[in-house]
Protein backbone atom coordinates (compact mmCIF):
# COMPACT_ATOMS: atom_id res chain seq x y z
CA UNK A 1 0.00 0.00 0.00
CA UNK A 2 1.39 3.19 -0.83
CA UNK A 3 1.54 5.11 2.62
CA UNK A 4 3.67 8.17 3.61
CA UNK A 5 4.20 6.47 6.68
CA UNK A 6 3.42 3.53 8.32
CA UNK A 7 0.12 3.52 10.29
CA UNK A 8 0.54 3.00 13.98
CA UNK A 9 -2.61 0.60 13.81
CA UNK A 10 -1.92 -0.69 10.57
CA UNK A 11 -2.30 -4.72 12.46
CA UNK A 12 -5.49 -3.30 13.86
CA UNK A 13 -7.25 -2.11 10.53
CA UNK A 14 -9.41 -4.02 8.00
CA UNK A 15 -9.13 -3.08 4.74
CA UNK A 16 -12.34 -3.97 2.59
CA UNK A 17 -11.72 -6.53 -0.09
CA UNK A 18 -13.86 -6.29 -3.43
CA UNK A 19 -14.36 -8.74 -6.09
CA UNK A 20 -14.46 -6.53 -9.91
CA UNK A 21 -16.64 -8.26 -12.45
CA UNK A 22 -16.35 -6.66 -16.06
CA UNK A 23 -18.40 -6.90 -19.11
CA UNK A 24 -15.98 -7.07 -21.25
CA UNK A 25 -18.17 -6.73 -24.38
CA UNK A 26 -19.86 -3.53 -22.72
CA UNK A 27 -16.58 -1.98 -22.41
CA UNK A 28 -15.29 1.12 -25.23
CA UNK A 29 -11.96 1.21 -24.20
CA UNK A 30 -11.73 4.28 -22.23
CA UNK A 31 -9.32 2.97 -19.78
CA UNK A 32 -11.07 5.60 -16.84
CA UNK A 33 -11.01 2.70 -14.35
CA UNK A 34 -7.69 1.18 -15.18
CA UNK A 35 -6.40 4.99 -14.36
CA UNK A 36 -7.84 5.89 -11.45
CA UNK A 37 -8.03 2.42 -9.74
CA UNK A 38 -6.12 3.40 -6.67
CA UNK A 39 -4.72 0.46 -6.04
CA UNK A 40 -3.92 -0.34 -9.70
CA UNK A 41 -6.14 -3.37 -9.83
CA UNK A 42 -6.47 -3.58 -13.51
CA UNK A 43 -4.69 -3.04 -16.42
CA UNK A 44 -5.50 -3.21 -20.20
CA UNK A 45 -5.87 -6.39 -21.51
CA UNK A 46 -4.08 -7.44 -24.87
CA UNK A 47 -7.25 -8.92 -26.56
CA UNK A 48 -9.99 -7.25 -28.19
CA UNK A 49 -13.69 -7.64 -27.01
CA UNK A 50 -16.71 -7.79 -30.11
CA UNK A 51 -16.28 -3.87 -30.31
CA UNK A 52 -12.85 -4.30 -31.18
CA UNK A 53 -11.62 -2.10 -28.10
CA UNK A 54 -9.31 -3.63 -25.35
CA UNK A 55 -11.66 -3.79 -21.91
CA UNK A 56 -9.83 -3.81 -18.85
CA UNK A 57 -8.54 -7.10 -16.92
CA UNK A 58 -8.13 -7.72 -13.15
CA UNK A 59 -4.19 -7.98 -13.07
CA UNK A 60 -3.77 -7.60 -8.90
CA UNK A 61 -7.17 -9.53 -7.30
CA UNK A 62 -5.94 -9.37 -3.73
CA UNK A 63 -5.56 -5.49 -3.96
CA UNK A 64 -9.27 -4.67 -4.26
CA UNK A 65 -10.66 -2.73 -1.51
CA UNK A 66 -13.98 -2.48 -2.76
CA UNK A 67 -14.12 1.63 -3.74
CA UNK A 68 -16.24 0.82 -6.49
CA UNK A 69 -14.86 4.18 -7.74
CA UNK A 70 -14.20 1.54 -11.21
CA UNK A 71 -18.07 1.09 -11.06
CA UNK A 72 -19.21 4.52 -10.68
CA UNK A 73 -16.66 6.43 -13.54
CA UNK A 74 -17.82 3.86 -16.62
CA UNK A 75 -19.57 5.59 -18.88
CA UNK A 76 -20.84 2.15 -19.89
CA UNK A 77 -22.45 0.16 -17.19
CA UNK A 78 -19.29 -2.24 -17.73
CA UNK A 79 -18.10 -2.75 -14.65
CA UNK A 80 -18.58 -2.87 -11.03
CA UNK A 81 -17.26 -4.57 -7.80
CA UNK A 82 -18.71 -6.01 -4.92
CA UNK A 83 -17.58 -6.90 -1.28
CA UNK A 84 -15.75 -9.96 -0.88
CA UNK A 85 -17.34 -12.52 2.17
CA UNK A 86 -15.48 -10.72 5.18
CA UNK A 87 -14.96 -14.03 6.43
CA UNK A 88 -12.82 -15.41 3.25
CA UNK A 89 -9.01 -16.03 4.38
CA UNK A 90 -6.63 -12.70 3.80
CA UNK A 91 -4.54 -15.18 2.01
CA UNK A 92 -7.09 -16.58 -0.52
CA UNK A 93 -7.16 -14.48 -3.60
CA UNK A 94 -10.74 -12.57 -4.47
CA UNK A 95 -12.40 -14.33 -7.70
CA UNK A 96 -12.91 -11.81 -10.58
CA UNK A 97 -14.91 -12.24 -13.38
CA UNK A 98 -15.14 -11.79 -16.73
CA UNK A 99 -18.59 -11.56 -18.79
CA UNK A 100 -19.31 -12.36 -22.13
CA UNK A 101 -22.38 -10.30 -22.58
CA UNK A 102 -23.18 -7.17 -24.68
CA UNK B 1 -17.39 -17.70 -10.51
CA UNK B 2 -18.02 -15.90 -7.56
CA UNK B 3 -21.49 -16.62 -5.40
CA UNK B 4 -23.92 -13.51 -6.21
CA UNK B 5 -23.40 -14.57 -9.95
CA UNK B 6 -24.28 -18.22 -9.32
CA UNK B 7 -27.62 -16.84 -7.39
CA UNK B 8 -28.41 -14.26 -10.15
CA UNK B 9 -28.43 -17.98 -12.00
CA UNK B 10 -25.68 -16.55 -14.71
CA UNK B 11 -28.22 -13.78 -15.73
CA UNK B 12 -25.15 -10.66 -14.97
CA UNK B 13 -27.24 -7.58 -13.52
CA UNK B 14 -25.17 -4.23 -12.92
CA UNK B 15 -26.35 -2.47 -10.30
CA UNK B 16 -27.64 0.34 -12.60
CA UNK B 17 -28.94 -1.71 -15.20
CA UNK B 18 -32.78 -1.67 -13.79
CA UNK B 19 -32.15 2.07 -14.55
CA UNK B 20 -31.05 1.90 -18.23
CA UNK B 21 -33.34 0.48 -21.19
CA UNK B 22 -30.83 -2.48 -21.97
CA UNK B 23 -32.47 -3.15 -25.42
CA UNK B 24 -30.90 0.50 -26.48
CA UNK B 25 -27.35 -0.43 -25.57
CA UNK B 26 -25.03 0.33 -26.10
CA UNK B 27 -25.41 3.97 -26.04
CA UNK B 28 -24.39 6.44 -28.89
CA UNK B 29 -21.36 8.50 -26.57
CA UNK B 30 -17.88 8.11 -27.84
CA UNK B 31 -15.12 5.95 -26.15
CA UNK B 32 -13.84 8.31 -23.28
CA UNK B 33 -17.05 10.40 -23.58
CA UNK B 34 -18.29 11.77 -20.10
CA UNK B 35 -21.79 12.24 -20.43
CA UNK B 36 -22.22 7.77 -19.80
CA UNK B 37 -20.54 8.84 -16.26
CA UNK B 38 -22.49 12.17 -15.76
CA UNK B 39 -25.84 9.92 -16.67
CA UNK B 40 -24.70 6.92 -14.02
CA UNK B 41 -24.41 9.38 -11.32
CA UNK B 42 -27.52 10.74 -11.79
CA UNK B 43 -29.25 7.56 -12.10
CA UNK B 44 -27.31 6.61 -9.02
CA UNK B 45 -28.39 9.77 -7.60
CA UNK B 46 -32.48 9.27 -8.49
CA UNK B 47 -31.94 5.53 -7.14
CA UNK B 48 -30.43 6.18 -3.79
CA UNK B 49 -32.46 9.61 -2.85
CA UNK B 50 -35.49 7.19 -2.02
CA UNK B 51 -38.11 8.73 -4.21
CA UNK B 52 -40.53 6.33 -5.78
CA UNK B 53 -39.14 5.85 -9.19
CA UNK B 54 -42.84 5.73 -10.72
CA UNK B 55 -42.77 9.73 -9.41
CA UNK B 56 -39.04 10.67 -11.25
CA UNK B 57 -39.81 12.08 -15.00
CA UNK B 58 -36.45 12.99 -16.96
CA UNK B 59 -36.45 15.59 -19.87
CA UNK B 60 -34.01 16.29 -22.01
CA UNK B 61 -33.58 18.22 -25.11
CA UNK B 62 -31.14 17.78 -28.03
CA UNK B 63 -27.45 17.29 -28.51
CA UNK B 64 -25.39 13.87 -27.29
CA UNK B 65 -26.29 14.30 -24.04
CA UNK B 66 -29.88 14.41 -24.75
CA UNK B 67 -29.71 11.12 -25.18
CA UNK B 68 -30.12 10.41 -22.23
CA UNK B 69 -33.82 10.43 -21.94
CA UNK B 70 -34.43 7.61 -24.29
CA UNK B 71 -31.81 5.38 -22.18
CA UNK B 72 -33.22 5.55 -18.49
CA UNK B 73 -35.94 3.08 -17.55
CA UNK B 74 -37.60 6.53 -15.63
CA UNK B 75 -40.86 7.66 -17.27
CA UNK B 76 -39.09 10.16 -19.46
CA UNK B 77 -39.52 12.73 -22.41
CA UNK B 78 -36.54 13.54 -25.53
CA UNK B 79 -38.11 17.10 -26.30
CA UNK B 80 -36.95 19.53 -28.98
CA UNK B 81 -34.00 21.24 -29.11
CA UNK B 82 -33.69 23.85 -25.83
CA UNK B 83 -37.30 22.99 -25.28
CA UNK B 84 -36.59 20.30 -22.11
CA UNK B 85 -37.06 23.18 -19.40
CA UNK B 86 -40.74 24.71 -20.86
CA UNK B 87 -41.74 20.75 -21.03
CA UNK B 88 -40.54 19.88 -17.91
CA UNK B 89 -42.39 23.20 -16.21
CA UNK B 90 -45.30 21.88 -17.90
CA UNK B 91 -45.07 18.14 -16.25
CA UNK B 92 -44.63 19.90 -13.24
CA UNK B 93 -47.55 22.02 -12.67
CA UNK B 94 -49.25 19.79 -14.38
CA UNK B 95 -48.59 17.18 -11.69
CA UNK B 96 -46.67 18.84 -9.12
CA UNK B 97 -46.25 15.29 -7.19
CA UNK B 98 -43.63 14.21 -9.85
CA UNK B 99 -40.28 14.88 -9.00
CA UNK B 100 -39.01 16.57 -12.57
CA UNK B 101 -35.23 16.09 -13.67
CA UNK B 102 -33.72 17.98 -16.69
CA UNK B 103 -30.94 16.43 -18.14
CA UNK B 104 -29.27 18.23 -21.37
CA UNK B 105 -26.00 19.65 -22.86
CA UNK B 106 -24.92 23.20 -22.74
CA UNK B 107 -25.69 24.22 -26.23
CA UNK B 108 -29.17 23.16 -25.73
CA UNK B 109 -30.23 24.50 -22.16
CA UNK B 110 -27.85 27.56 -22.46
CA UNK B 111 -27.98 28.78 -26.23
CA UNK B 112 -31.38 27.51 -27.87
CA UNK B 113 -32.60 27.09 -24.95
CA UNK B 114 -31.16 29.93 -22.40
CA UNK B 115 -34.52 32.01 -22.03
CA UNK B 116 -36.11 29.11 -20.59
CA UNK B 117 -33.50 29.10 -18.23
CA UNK B 118 -33.44 32.00 -16.84
CA UNK B 119 -37.33 32.25 -16.63
CA UNK B 120 -37.36 29.00 -14.85
CA UNK B 121 -34.83 30.22 -12.45
CA UNK B 122 -36.26 33.59 -11.78
CA UNK B 123 -40.19 31.80 -10.91
CA UNK B 124 -38.79 29.18 -8.72
CA UNK B 125 -40.02 26.34 -10.67
CA UNK B 126 -39.72 23.47 -8.84
CA UNK B 127 -37.21 21.36 -10.93
CA UNK B 128 -33.65 19.96 -11.06
CA UNK B 129 -31.62 20.85 -13.90
CA UNK B 130 -28.68 19.02 -15.01
CA UNK B 131 -26.02 20.20 -17.47
CA UNK B 132 -23.53 18.12 -19.48
CA UNK B 133 -20.98 21.00 -20.07
CA UNK B 134 -18.28 19.85 -22.71
CA UNK B 135 -18.13 23.59 -23.89
CA UNK B 136 -19.22 22.64 -27.52
CA UNK B 137 -22.24 21.13 -29.53
CA UNK B 138 -21.03 17.74 -29.52
CA UNK B 139 -23.69 16.10 -31.48
CA UNK B 140 -23.47 18.76 -34.56
CA UNK B 141 -19.59 18.50 -34.91
CA UNK B 142 -18.25 20.69 -32.39
CA UNK B 143 -18.89 24.00 -33.15
CA UNK B 144 -18.31 27.24 -30.56
CA UNK B 145 -21.45 27.23 -28.07
CA UNK B 146 -22.35 29.62 -25.18
CA UNK B 147 -20.07 28.16 -22.62
CA UNK B 148 -16.50 27.65 -24.85
CA UNK B 149 -13.98 29.30 -23.57
CA UNK B 150 -12.57 32.27 -24.79
CA UNK B 151 -9.30 31.25 -27.60
CA UNK B 152 -10.40 27.58 -27.30
CA UNK B 153 -10.72 26.09 -30.86
CA UNK B 154 -13.36 24.55 -32.25
CA UNK B 155 -14.88 23.98 -36.09
CA UNK B 156 -16.60 27.62 -36.04
CA UNK B 157 -13.44 29.26 -34.20
CA UNK B 158 -10.76 28.06 -36.09
CA UNK B 159 -7.97 30.39 -34.76
CA UNK B 160 -9.57 30.60 -31.51
CA UNK B 161 -12.74 31.82 -30.01
CA UNK B 162 -12.98 35.25 -29.59
CA UNK B 163 -16.21 35.27 -27.29
CA UNK B 164 -16.47 35.33 -23.78
CA UNK B 165 -18.30 32.30 -22.13
CA UNK B 166 -21.31 31.92 -19.50
CA UNK B 167 -20.10 31.38 -16.02
CA UNK B 168 -22.92 29.19 -15.69
CA UNK B 169 -24.02 28.80 -11.92
CA UNK B 170 -23.17 32.86 -11.92
CA UNK B 171 -26.66 32.92 -14.41
CA UNK B 172 -28.13 30.61 -11.93
CA UNK B 173 -27.82 32.48 -9.28
CA UNK B 174 -28.71 35.68 -10.90
CA UNK B 175 -31.79 34.56 -12.30
CA UNK B 176 -32.84 33.08 -8.83
CA UNK B 177 -32.17 29.62 -8.34
CA UNK B 178 -32.49 27.93 -5.45
CA UNK B 179 -29.83 25.24 -5.59
CA UNK B 180 -26.56 26.03 -7.81
CA UNK B 181 -22.78 23.65 -7.69
CA UNK B 182 -20.36 22.78 -10.16
CA UNK B 183 -18.66 19.63 -10.12
CA UNK B 184 -16.90 17.54 -13.27
CA UNK B 185 -17.86 14.40 -14.11
CA UNK B 186 -14.48 13.06 -12.26
CA UNK B 187 -16.40 14.73 -9.06
CA UNK B 188 -18.68 11.60 -9.51
CA UNK B 189 -19.29 11.26 -5.36
CA UNK B 190 -19.91 14.65 -5.03
CA UNK B 191 -21.95 15.28 -8.20
CA UNK B 192 -23.88 12.08 -7.15
CA UNK B 193 -24.96 13.92 -3.92
CA UNK B 194 -25.50 17.39 -5.29
CA UNK B 195 -27.98 15.46 -7.99
CA UNK B 196 -29.46 13.44 -5.00
CA UNK B 197 -30.03 16.63 -2.63
CA UNK B 198 -31.44 18.63 -5.17
CA UNK B 199 -34.00 16.30 -5.92
CA UNK B 200 -35.51 16.04 -2.33
CA UNK B 201 -34.95 19.99 -2.32
CA UNK B 202 -37.95 22.07 -2.95
CA UNK B 203 -37.62 25.31 -5.96
CA UNK B 204 -35.10 25.45 -9.30
CA UNK B 205 -31.84 23.49 -8.90
CA UNK B 206 -28.91 23.58 -11.46
CA UNK B 207 -26.01 21.60 -11.32
CA UNK B 208 -23.46 21.96 -14.02
CA UNK B 209 -21.20 18.86 -14.63
CA UNK B 210 -17.64 19.31 -16.45
CA UNK B 211 -17.23 16.80 -18.98
CA UNK B 212 -15.10 15.54 -21.64
CA UNK B 213 -16.11 15.65 -25.73
CA UNK B 214 -12.30 14.31 -26.93
CA UNK B 215 -14.16 13.27 -30.24
CA UNK B 216 -14.95 17.47 -31.57
CA UNK B 217 -13.18 19.89 -28.58
CA UNK B 218 -10.87 17.34 -26.79
CA UNK B 219 -9.55 16.53 -30.93
CA UNK B 220 -9.33 20.45 -31.74
CA UNK B 221 -7.45 21.33 -28.34
CA UNK B 222 -5.39 18.39 -28.35
CA UNK B 223 -6.55 17.08 -25.31
CA UNK B 224 -6.75 13.67 -24.80
CA UNK B 225 -9.81 12.13 -22.61
CA UNK B 226 -6.98 11.30 -19.95
CA UNK B 227 -6.07 15.17 -20.42
CA UNK B 228 -9.14 16.33 -19.28
CA UNK B 229 -9.72 14.19 -16.59
CA UNK B 230 -6.12 15.25 -15.10
CA UNK B 231 -7.08 18.41 -15.92
CA UNK B 232 -9.79 17.93 -13.60
CA UNK B 233 -8.13 16.73 -10.34
CA UNK B 234 -5.10 18.83 -11.19
CA UNK B 235 -6.91 22.44 -11.86
CA UNK B 236 -9.68 22.57 -9.64
CA UNK B 237 -10.36 23.96 -6.29
CA UNK B 238 -13.01 22.47 -3.84
CA UNK B 239 -14.46 26.06 -2.73
CA UNK B 240 -18.39 25.71 -1.35
CA UNK B 241 -20.15 28.67 -0.60
CA UNK B 242 -17.73 30.63 -3.03
CA UNK B 243 -18.77 34.11 -4.91
CA UNK B 244 -21.05 33.04 -8.31
CA UNK B 245 -18.86 35.90 -9.61
CA UNK B 246 -15.46 34.04 -9.65
CA UNK B 247 -16.57 30.78 -11.46
CA UNK B 248 -15.63 31.91 -14.43
CA UNK B 249 -14.67 28.65 -16.93
CA UNK B 250 -10.94 29.90 -18.33
CA UNK B 251 -8.17 27.66 -18.73
CA UNK B 252 -5.61 30.23 -17.46
CA UNK B 253 -7.06 29.86 -14.31
CA UNK B 254 -8.23 27.19 -11.81
CA UNK B 255 -11.85 25.90 -11.85
CA UNK B 256 -13.69 26.39 -9.15
CA UNK B 257 -16.05 23.40 -7.94
CA UNK B 258 -18.42 23.13 -5.25
CA UNK B 259 -21.77 24.41 -3.55
CA UNK B 260 -22.40 27.98 -4.47
CA UNK B 261 -26.45 28.61 -3.51
CA UNK B 262 -28.53 26.32 -1.47
CA UNK B 263 -31.77 28.54 -0.29
CA UNK B 264 -34.93 28.05 0.72
CA UNK B 265 -37.73 30.34 -1.07
CA UNK B 266 -41.46 29.56 -2.32
CA UNK B 267 -41.73 27.79 -5.40
CA UNK B 268 -44.14 28.94 -8.53
CA UNK B 269 -46.66 26.55 -7.36
CA UNK B 270 -46.67 26.94 -3.94
CA UNK B 271 -47.09 31.18 -4.75
CA UNK B 272 -49.92 30.20 -7.44
CA UNK B 273 -51.87 28.57 -5.11
CA UNK B 274 -51.61 31.13 -2.29
CA UNK B 275 -53.05 33.27 -4.67
CA UNK B 276 -55.20 31.46 -6.93
CA UNK B 277 -56.48 28.55 -4.74
CA UNK B 278 -56.27 30.15 -0.88
CA UNK B 279 -57.65 28.14 1.55
CA UNK B 280 -61.02 29.22 2.91
C1 LIG C 1 -34.13 23.69 -33.82
C2 LIG C 1 -32.82 23.01 -33.99
N1 LIG C 1 -31.74 23.74 -34.28
C3 LIG C 1 -30.53 23.15 -34.40
C4 LIG C 1 -30.39 21.80 -34.26
C5 LIG C 1 -29.05 21.14 -34.44
N2 LIG C 1 -28.45 20.70 -33.18
C6 LIG C 1 -28.57 19.44 -32.76
S1 LIG C 1 -27.75 19.14 -31.34
C7 LIG C 1 -27.20 20.75 -31.28
C8 LIG C 1 -26.30 21.25 -30.20
C9 LIG C 1 -26.22 20.38 -29.02
O1 LIG C 1 -25.26 20.86 -28.13
P1 LIG C 1 -25.28 20.48 -26.61
O2 LIG C 1 -26.62 20.76 -26.04
O3 LIG C 1 -24.12 21.14 -25.96
O4 LIG C 1 -25.15 18.89 -26.62
P2 LIG C 1 -23.86 17.96 -26.77
O5 LIG C 1 -24.03 17.28 -28.09
O6 LIG C 1 -22.65 18.80 -26.70
O7 LIG C 1 -23.99 17.02 -25.62
C10 LIG C 1 -27.67 21.48 -32.36
C11 LIG C 1 -27.35 22.90 -32.60
C12 LIG C 1 -31.57 21.05 -33.97
N3 LIG C 1 -31.52 19.71 -33.77
N4 LIG C 1 -32.75 21.68 -33.84
S1 LIG D 1 -13.30 -1.32 -6.58
FE1 LIG D 1 -11.71 0.26 -6.30
S2 LIG D 1 -9.87 -0.91 -5.82
FE2 LIG D 1 -11.32 -2.37 -6.70
S3 LIG D 1 -10.82 -2.42 -8.89
FE3 LIG D 1 -12.45 -0.91 -8.62
S4 LIG D 1 -11.38 1.04 -8.40
FE4 LIG D 1 -9.86 -0.59 -8.05
S1 LIG E 1 -14.27 2.62 -17.64
FE1 LIG E 1 -15.73 1.15 -18.57
S2 LIG E 1 -15.64 1.57 -20.75
FE2 LIG E 1 -13.83 2.54 -19.84
S3 LIG E 1 -12.21 0.97 -20.00
FE3 LIG E 1 -13.17 0.71 -17.99
S4 LIG E 1 -14.75 -0.85 -18.33
FE4 LIG E 1 -14.16 -0.08 -20.35
S1 LIG F 1 -19.41 13.88 -29.95
FE1 LIG F 1 -18.53 14.50 -28.00
S2 LIG F 1 -20.28 14.80 -26.63
FE2 LIG F 1 -21.00 13.61 -28.40
S3 LIG F 1 -20.83 11.47 -27.74
FE3 LIG F 1 -18.95 11.98 -28.84
S4 LIG F 1 -17.51 12.64 -27.26
FE4 LIG F 1 -19.58 12.70 -26.35
MG1 LIG G 1 -22.33 20.42 -25.37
Amino acid sequence: MDFWRVPLDIDAIQVPRGIVTIFEDRCKGCGYCITFCPRHVLNLASRFNVKGYHPPEVIRADDCVNCRFCEIICPEFAIYSTEASPDSPASVPCSCDTIKET
Amino acid sequence: MADHLKKAGNKQVHPLDDMVRRDRMPHIWCPGCGIGTVFSACLTAIKSSGIDLDKVVMVSGIGCSGRAAGYTNLDSFHTTHGRAIPFATGVKLANPELKVIVFSGDGDLFAIGGNHFIHAARRNIDITVVCVNNLNYGMTGGQAAATTPEGSLTTTTPLGNPERPFNLPLLAYAAGAAYVARWTMLHIQDLTESIKEAMVKPGFAFIEALSPCPVNYGRRNKEKPLDTLTMYRDKTIIKNGASPLELDVDSRKSIILGKFVDIQKPTFFELYEKIYRPAE
